[in-house]
């Protein structure tokens, strides 16, 4: 005490010397908040050691979530690809496989993640060009030919639809000769941020949370290793808001998913190992390593004493971090691969499980063979060159970053109080307010570019002349289209089409019970229904979502 | 005299397609509001049919469309076709979104009047409207 007290007075005496003529103004955090010049100890006089920071793989994990880290395991260097047809997803993966990537992260085309078939007339366009395209069980055996699902784990960037691709995937399996048991993964499967920022929701709200309250309770004794639910904050950043609210926002639907839970009388313990959270990575590398303890602390403090926890697997945040595409600028492309570098060592700083680096190129086009391995370099890089990761949280400690954690966790309880004063995010999303203040911070962070009070090099600073480095536009044609169409007629013309009438009926029966959906879902991709059928089926009973605007 | 001109104009935001990337859209949408425009916004996934209906009831001055997941070319194309088919070709069309600059004269060849690529200033898109 007594030496914080000295500190406090050399301070003001310090900064009486040479603070006072104030040529600067104080900087300020990206919410607003004015920094200090420097940060000492005495600006964490009330943190508790071991109480508040303590040690990784201990309560309340704000140092990590595993007591060695990256000693113990890397992380996972897990790309974002697919594309096309299923062949050619194929191809891709086993090549990342071949460079050292360790888990398949899968990019789905719209159709099949909204729920479209590709003979649809209204999809023609879009078959494959975001993603891969899926119709049929067929599509997923072609997509994992040759991959042992037992060895690797895979991540689905699949929302409404995830029921479906689920039960392809643990079909798969077992065609491989491989339990759902042994395999494992993460689906993406959180709807609430669809409606919020990315899209691609089918159904009204309630029947969506069944279906995720479904999935859980069915992995829960069935496919025991699948994290059920991968809770973004990720795409509300992405759509304009800021880093507190992408964490307050992601918080706010966890708690919403865990009472889903709740509700069918599973134990929290049952399930909450199983959830886990895709947050943004920014250049800020200060902030966001501070945000993304930060909400590690804060989850395991709800987890424990709003939910009651037991086991400590339950309280950690298990984080999957990728970097803000929409910091990507399409000018000087060259310039991403620097920022990328920053945001992947952010996630490494930061202690997350599963690291996803932006290709250079993405800001136009599917990422070219070369960027995509640029990307997996970079993580690479960092692992194997620079030893950032040998010690557990490397930058806790920092007086500042210490300072920053403990603001942002205040502003961030700030806002999740304040949604939960106006009646929840639900109530928030159902009114479209969550989506106005998305809107409104998107639009304000534009301005501040377009006035150049927010600098982005080469874009409204140091503007370059010169000839622009030549981006490859990933060439698309109606090919995949045609073939995806000609298989999907062939696989309709083998299958027994009384099985699936019958399954498609068992769907529509169980919908509009409350019974798990995961069951007749599963029976029916196994008589290869298609995703289209299966969604048919179940917007007759559950109805469309009206999108508020 | 050209007092008529000054009014403020009607503008349709269309997201046309499966692409659920209404950041953009919303956006000008805002901008344009507070530039003295009336804006009607579509939302998410309206076909063709809908986007051409919608503009000819509500009499639209302009037409904007967002399109983040490549298929620029392939749906401008049949909004434009089915533009003119419908007796509203007069409306001029405007792209927004994730367009490589290889495309941009694509997209004027098959009848755009302006394509405002990702990081382009309001203040660029207000002109080309008051121009128009």
């Amino acid at each position: 005490m007594d030496e914080l007290r000295k500190i406090r007075e050399k301070k003001k005496r310090w900064s009486a010397r040479f603070l006072q003529d104030k040529k600067f103004s104080p900087a300020q955090t990206s919410w607003g908040m004015d920094l200090n010049t420097v940060y000492t100890m005495d600006d964490l006089s009330d943190v508790d050691y071991l109480k508040d920071i303590g040690f990784p793989g201990d309560f309340p994990f704000l140092r990590g979530v595993y007591p060695s880290m990256y000693r113990g395991r890397p992380w996972t260097m897990r790309q974002y690809a697919g594309y096309g047809t299923p062949e050619e997803t194929n191809t891709l993966f086993k090549s990342l496989l071949n460079q050292g990537q360790m888990g398949l992260s899968v990019a789905f085309g719209l159709p099949t993640q909204i729920g479209f078939d590709s003979d649809n007339p209204l999809v023609e366009d879009e078959v494959g060009r975001v993603g891969v395209a899926v119709d049929t069980l067929k599509d997923m055996e072609i997509i994992f030919e040759g991959i042992p699902l037992d060895k690797i784990t895979t991540s689905f960037t699949i929302n409404p639809t995830a029921s479906i691709i689920l039960a392809m995937y643990i079909a798969v399996a077992e065609k491989q000769g491989v339990s759902p048991k042994q395999i494992g993964g993460t689906l993406q499967n959180d709807i609430l941020k669809e409606y919020l920022a990315r899209g691609t929701q089918i159904f009204p709200l309630r029947p969506s949370l069944r279906l995720i309250g479904d999935i859980i309770e069915y992995c829960k004794d069935n496919v025991p290793r699948m994290n059920t639910i991968s809770i973004c904050g990720y795409h509300m950043r992405e759509a304009g808001c800021n880093l507190i609210q992408e964490i307050a926002y992601g918080l706010s639907d966890a708690i919403v998913y865990v009472e889903e839970a709740l509700k069918r009388g599973i134990n929290v313990d049952e399930f909450a190992p199983r959830l886990s959270f895709l947050f943004g990575c920014g250049v800020n590398l200060f902030e966001e390593v501070a945000k993304l303890r930060a909400a590690r602390r804060l989850w395991a403090k709800i987890m424990k004493e709003r939910f009651g926890a037991n086991n400590q697997e339950s309280m950690k945040l298990r984080l999957f971090s990728g970097c803000l595409g929409s910091a990507f600028t399409s000018k000087e492309p060259l310039n991403n691969i620097v920022r990328g570098t920053i945001m992947a060592l952010v996630a490494v700083l930061a202690g997350c499980q599963a690291i996803h680096v932006t290709s250079y190129d993405e800001a136009y086009t599917i990422p070219s063979e070369e960027a995509q391995r640029t990307a997996l370099r970079t993580q690479q890089i960092i692992f194997y060159e620079t030893d950032v990761a040998a010690v557990a949280d490397p930058m806790g400690g920092s007086y500042f970053l210490e300072y920053l954690t403990n603001k942002i966790e205040e502003e961030v309880q700030g806002v999740m109080a304040q949604i939960e004063e106006r009646g929840g995010i639900l109530k928030g999303i159902e009114d479209g307010s969550i989506q106005r203040e998305i809107t409104r911070g998107a639009y304000e962070s534009e301005k501040k570019i377009q006035n150049g009070e927010k600098v982005i090099v080469g874009v409204n600073k140091f503007v370059s002349e010169e000839k622009e480095y030549p981006i490859q536009i990933y060439p698309t044609d109606k090919s995949v289209w045609k073939k995806q169409i000609s298989r999907l007629k062939e696989v309709k013309a083998k299958r027994n089409q009384r099985l699936v009438d019958l399954a498609l009926g068992e769907i529509r029966r169980v919908a509009a019970g409350k019974s798990n959906l995961m069951v007749p879902i599963f029976s029916a991709v196994c008589e290869y229904a298609t995703v289209g059928e299966i969604c048919n089926a179940l917007k007759e009973v559950f109805g469309e979502y009206k999108e508020i605007v | 005299m050209d007092n008529k001109e000054r009014l403020p104009r009607r503008i349709l935001i269309a997201k046309p397609g499966l692409d659920g990337h209404d950041r953009g859209a919303k956006v000008v949408a805002t901008a344009l509001r507070d530039a003295g425009f009336e804006v009607i916004y579509t939302g998410l996934r309206q076909t063709v049919d809908q986007i051409v209906n919608t503009a000819i009831q509500e009499d639209v001055d302009v037409i904007g469309l967002s399109i983040l997941s490549g298929v620029h070319m392939e749906l401008t194309k049949r909004l434009v076709k089915k533009l003119r088919e419908s007796g509203a070709g007069n409306i001029p069309v405007a792209v927004g979104g994730v367009i490589p600059p290889g495309d941009v004269e694509k997209l004027k060849e098959v009848g755009v009047a302006g394509v405002f690529s990702v990081g382009t200033s309001f203040k660029k898109i207000v002109d080309f409207i008051r121009n128009i």
